[in-house]
């Protein structure tokens, strides 16, 4: 089995000043697989998952997406940055869905997405139009694509996010605690579009509270803590019998 | 916890209890303010001896002003403060739109061209700076393009300035571009850092997320701030005397009343002819600015329940739910 992963961390670390916020993480996604990151807040899964996109700049290790490195070129044994337009070129393939959604609000919910593939991938109004009602359908909002984001509740602005990152046909979905900032009833409807997405076969890597999510959709499990993985593995095992006692006094808090 | 359904309605739930019979209405006698009633009485009094007391001064020539406002030679200038103000203000918008995108931009060469600029444009006063342009051709009557101390490639005549009219445009428009770089500015910076997160994560470039995403969105910000320059820069214009240029609204009524010995009627008519502009860019300006919180969300609630894009019939439907949605933002 020589399969290329699909995100490769190899002892990455970054500081935000003297504050060191991730410690020589390594871990391994390969494609199609659903990766859920948990951990008490502060503990860096966050500023990993905008490492992977290259929106933070990786300090040491190695980080790769599909062999290539994020943010940098190697060239013999020298690294050199890449130009924005080539950062810009890598995230291409990796959609991101955050915390607040960040959907455009002078925009409706169908220009919210039809905007990249318009200006980054040059394609035409009416193809882009025609994928993105596809996709508003897909989220269940197909009747919905005039709205703007105001007139829209939390979750169906957070299936928009996940329209419009789809819009750019990615390889890897990066989800950064996706459903924390909705209102409890409005977490279920987020989370059947995830679900639904995992099973289309989609390489997802997941920042989440959602225990229940993680032990039915994830393929393993990542418990970070003060910057280091403490615990990685199935996601059932570690749930229900974990091993290390940081994980255990978490898993007794949220579960 | 993570089941599909999360709203187990059941189709035999009786919804909530209608409510219950009113309460008795409410007639209060209404608060007396006698104070505001007897200063707003006072007040117009006054008004009203100081109005009467100027129609019959003689120093206020309201005949003489009758005679002008209308003069064809008021008008033509009244014109051309406007065109001043139109076309230095437009310059001046994108000039500023520039500036402002370079003192925001990652690049520390371009960030410090765009503070010098605003460091001595603002730093300056503009009537300086008009007498300045004004001569600025007898400083530089040729302009080359060369190597310094070699002979040039290109030289051509400064005739640019020769032309009072341009030059008052130029003048003031490069002094406004300052002062309006900094509106932009606070426009730029009032966008959600969230906004150009998410569109980087869709690989859009720098210059595709502040041309499509944060401008757009900072234009509510920069809106109001304009207008009210727009209406500084009407009456600014007034300093194109100091180019010398006199075609303007003030320097014609002026040269009038140099010829015929009646400083005040003139002025009473120029500043009737500025107020009468600034009343109507006032009015423009709310209209602009109704347009421009449009779609944002801001304000929609007070409106009414049907929010601004377009209605479904599903939604009109189920109203209730839309107005529960509507509610957050």
């Amino acid at each position: 089995m020589s399969v290329i992963p699909m995100v490769l961390a190899d002892r990455v670390s970054k500081s935000f000043g003297s504050n060191r916020v991730l410690r020589s993480i390594s871990l391994k996604v390969d494609p199609g697989e659903v990766l859920c990151i948990v951990g008490p807040s502060g503990s860096g899964k966050s500023t990993f998952l905008r490492c992977i996109n290259h929106l933070e700049r990786v300090d040491a290790g190695r980080l790769s997406v599909e062999g290539q490195l994020v943010g940098y070129r190697q060239k013999g044994d020298k690294l050199f940055e890449l130009r924005p337009k080539e950062a810009a070129f890598q995230r291409r393939e990796i959609g991101m869905v955050f915390q607040r959604f960040n959907l455009f609000p002078h925009l409706t919910a169908l220009e919210n997405i039809i905007q990249a593939p318009m200006r980054v991938k040059r394609m035409s109004k009416s193809k882009a139009t025609a994928r993105a009602k596809e996709l508003m359908e897909r989220v269940g909002l197909g009747d919905k694509t005039d709205y703007y984001p105001a007139h829209l509740s939390g979750g169906q602005q957070q299936r928009v996010a996940i329209a419009r990152a789809l819009a750019m046909d990615p390889k890897l979905m990066l989800f950064d605690e996706p459903t924390s900032a909705l209102d409890p009833e409005l977490v279920g409807e987020v989370l059947d579009v995830m679900k639904e997405l995992a099973s289309s076969g989609m390489t997802m890597i997941v920042v989440t509270h959602e225990m229940g999510f993680a032990r039915e959709v994830a393929d393993s499990l990542v418990f970070m803590d003060d910057g280091v993985v403490v615990e990685s593995g199935d996601p059932q095992k570690i749930l229900t019998n974990p091993q290390h006692e940081r994980t255990k006094m978490f898993l007794s808090k949220v579960l | 916890m993570s089941t599909p359904n999360r709203y187990p309605i059941s189709p035999a739930d009786p919804g909530p209890p209608g409510p219950a019979e009113d309460g008795e209405v409410i007639k209060a006698i209404p608060l007396r303010h006698p104070w505001r009633v007897l200063i707003a009485v006072v007040l117009v009094a006054m008004l009203a001896v100081f109005i009467i007391d100027a129609a019959q001064r003689k120093d206020f020539g309201w005949a003489e002003v009758g005679k002008y406002i209308f003069d064809k030679r008021i008008s033509q200038a009244a014109l051309v403060t406007l065109q001043l103000t139109v076309y230095s203000m437009v310059l001046a918008i994108a000039l500023g739109l520039l500036l402002a995108i370079m003192r925001l931009s990652p690049n520390p060469v371009v960030k410090s061209v765009a503070w010098l600029y605003i460091w001595i444009f603002r730093g300056t006063p503009v009537y300086v700076q008009l007498v300045f342009w004004g001569i600025v051709a007898l400083i530089y009557p040729v302009l080359t393009v060369g190597v310094p101390f070699m002979t040039p490639w290109l030289s051509f005549d400064n005739s640019i300035f020769t032309n009072l009219f341009v030059t008052a445009i130029i003048g003031l428009a490069l002094n406004e571009a300052a002062y309006m770089s900094e509106i932009v500015r606070a426009g730029l910076m009032s966008v959600d850092e969230g906004q150009e997160e998410a569109s980087r994560a869709l690989a859009m470039s720098w210059g595709q997320t502040m041309r499509f995403i944060v401008v757009p969105q900072a234009m509510r910000i920069i809106i109001p701030p304009t207008g009210n320059e727009v209406i500084s820069m009407l009456k600014t214009t007034s300093l194109v005397t100091a180019i010398p240029l006199s075609i303007d609204l003030y320097g014609v009524s002026r040269g009038i009343s140099a010829v015929t010995f009646t400083p005040v009627p003139l002025l009473i008519v120029a500043c009737i002819w500025y107020l009468l502009f600034t009343s109507i860019l006032m009015i423009g300006q709310h209209f602009i600015e109704k347009r421009f919180s449009r779609g944002s969300g801001q304000r929609k609630a007070d409106k009414g329940s049907v929010p601004d894009g377009p209605p479904t019939t599903a939604e009109l439907t189920n109203t209730a739910i839309g107005n529960d949605i509507g509610g957050k933002g």
